[in-house]
């Protein structure tokens, strides 16, 4: 069987939802994080599947800026997880609850 | 496609060139001279009117530059001015509350600058790539200065959420926009509407809506995306709060209206349902969630979630003066919005948080001219006559008519009636004279002082005489490519 790019859109459909579900319900801050990650990298596999599909190279630059902006907030974001385990010693977001309705 | 750059490029980007030379020059010193908080400000402010000179110098002009990544127009001065304005206003109003919370004002004077050039590119840029890199350029800001009070929970646990869902839509946003690429094969706004025209709507052109509206409704506040909203307001320093609701919304809106005018008119039936059915529950939603708050932060985030919903009405209208009049909504959004988070501001002091509706007893008789701000605040945010407010609201649901858009109408008067209860309630609280132990005046330094009178005055004189902003704003509006001045779709 060859692989097309359309069987690339479907793996990356599959990563998204996947990432999706990861962030509605797990619990823990950092697993989240690793959930969005793989939202991001199914946004990838898409760009450069169809970078191929539509033949220029427009798609794959735009991988390029989103794997430096995922890792700027790769560092931002541990940065801000760190400040609050600093707090709370925990990293549940069962136990975010200072502010409520 | 011609490669390399031109001189011209730079030549285009000289206020963004400038904002980024003075943001760089405030980190030095923020080594160099980290006590002297005088001069870091005073650097953030010379910096943020040189480029505010700088934006003007191109004024009139109406150009794509950068091969087709910028534009130069009108729409993106004026939102350009609009982050300008809102930062330097943000900037006097924070000198004196960071020196009340003990924090370093050299970074964040920095990521303050740096959330504005994102939202300087948000308004001028015309690819999809660069659209998004101003986005996270200031998001990524956003999210440290939520977390800048770094011993206090609240603080803490509103950046982790604020980082949390921003991180989650954009990942919606992206895939929605990777969707855009792979259906029309490039990112340029004017490419996809181009390959677009004449096209039959697929059911991944309408998902591609779908993804990219849900991304910037999050970033918007739209119900149903407005979860970290009031989280994230009542717990970031209330300064960085006031800058979020202000910038970082006209920002987005500039953004969306760019995607969806100039990118996606071939698909203005279905998102202009999507947008109609969003503008409905977010002022519905954000207005009655708004009754029963009692911290004056939170409920100015679902004040500011119901905003939002009226402004979504010019993007459902869509038509050059739908447009305009979302503009001058904004503009006058600016004042009294910053207007009132600069008095909560002020209000925190010693070891009072002061974010509480109860700690505005008796504010009249304690600060009459403070409590007199704040009557114009609310009266304005009310949209009763003859403030602001009242002015851009008028003109909002007046384009919203013209277009036949009768029952969007009706909800948002509806909807403003029972917002006027939650405003004149913060009134009421200002009368009441109780013994509170909170019953010293309120302190305004000078720049307090300088940033709660630009906010009165614009305020009060919009809604006397909006002419001036109403020109402005039709003009700015005419340069969006892609806008209609007839009749919308629908």
């Amino acid at each position: 069987m060859e692989i097309t790019p359309a069987h690339y859109t479907v793996l990356s459909a599959a990563l998204f939802t996947i990432g999706v579900i990861g962030v509605l319900v797990r619990r823990n801050i950092i697993i989240i994080f690793m959930a969005i990650e793989l939202m991001l990298n199914a946004v990838n596999i898409n760009l450069v599947a169809h970078a191929q599909q539509v033949e220029n190279l427009v798609g794959q630059v735009f991988v390029v800026f989103v794997i430096a902006v995922a890792a700027a907030e790769a560092a931002v974001g541990l940065g801000i997880i760190l400040a609050f385990y600093r707090n709370k010693e925990t990293v549940n977001i069962d136990e975010m609850n200072v502010m409520r309705w | 496609m011609p490669a390399g750059f031109s001189t011209l490029d730079f030549y285009f980007i000289l206020p963004e060139l400038v904002l980024t030379g003075g943001a760089l020059l405030l980190l030095l010193l923020s080594v160099t001279v980290p006590k002297q908080d005088g001069v870091l400000l005073g650097v953030t402010l010379v910096t943020i009117a040189t480029t505010l000179v700088a934006v003007s110098a191109f004024a009139g002009l109406d150009e794509t530059v950068s091969r087709g990544l910028l534009a130069i127009d009108g729409f993106a001065a004026f939102f350009k001015v609009l982050a300008l304005l809102s930062a330097a206003l943000t900037v006097l109003m924070s000198a004196p509350y960071l020196r009340v919370e003990g924090l370093k004002a050299g970074e964040y004077y920095f990521l303050i600058l740096c959330a504005t050039l994102g939202m300087m590119f948000m308004a001028s840029g015309l690819d999809l790539i660069t659209l998004f890199i101003g986005l996270e350029t200031m998001a990524l800001s956003f999210y440290v200065l939520v977390g800048y009070l770094k011993p206090n929970p609240r603080s803490n646990e509103a950046a982790v959420k604020y980082f949390l869902l921003g991180a989650f839509s954009l990942g919606i946003l992206l895939y929605g926009m990777s969707l855009l690429y792979g259906a029309t094969g490039t990112t340029s706004l004017a490419g996809i509407s181009a390959a677009l025209s004449g096209q039959e709507t697929s059911a991944v052109l309408v998902l591609a809506v779908i993804l990219v509206g849900a991304g910037m409704g999050f970033k918007i506040a739209a119900v149903p995306f407005h979860m970290w909203a009031p989280d994230v307001y009542e717990g970031a320093p209330t300064p960085v709060t006031a800058f979020l609701s202000v910038g970082s919304k006209a920002a987005s809106f500039a953004m969306l209206l760019r995607i969806f005018v100039e990118g996606l008119p071939a698909l203005a039936e279905e998102w202009k349902t999507l947008f109609w059915g969003l503008a409905v529950v977010t002022m519905t939603v954000g207005n009655i969630a708004a009754l029963t708050q009692s911290n004056l932060k939170r409920m100015l985030a679902y004040s500011s979630i119901a905003h939002a919903g009226y402004l979504l009405i010019g993007v459902v209208v869509g038509t050059e003066r739908g447009v305009a009049s979302m503009l001058v909504y904004l503009g006058v959004y600016l004042f009294m919005q910053l207007g009132v988070f600069g008095i909560v501001t002020a209000m925190r002091r010693g070891d009072i948080i002061g974010d509480e509706l109860k700690d505005l007893t008796g504010l009249f008789k304690r600060s009459p001219v403070v409590g007199f701000a704040m009557l114009c605040f609310m009266l304005s945010l009310g949209g009763i006559p003859p403030t602001a407010g009242f002015m851009g609201k008028m003109w909002l649901f007046g384009a919203a008519i013209d277009a036949g858009e009768i029952w969007l109408v009706v909800i948002a008067v509806l909807n403003s009636a029972v917002s006027a209860y939650y405003y004149l309630r913060v009134v009421v609280f200002m009368w009441i004279n109780e013994d509170e132990p909170a019953g010293s005046p309120i302190a305004i330094g000078p720049t307090m002082a300088v940033a709660l009178g630009v906010a009165l005055l614009g305020t009060v004189v919009l809604g006397v005489y909006p002419q001036a902003l109403f020109e402005y704003a039709q003009s700015a509006a005419s340069t969006l490519d892609g806008i209609t001045s007839s009749i919308a779709l629908r």
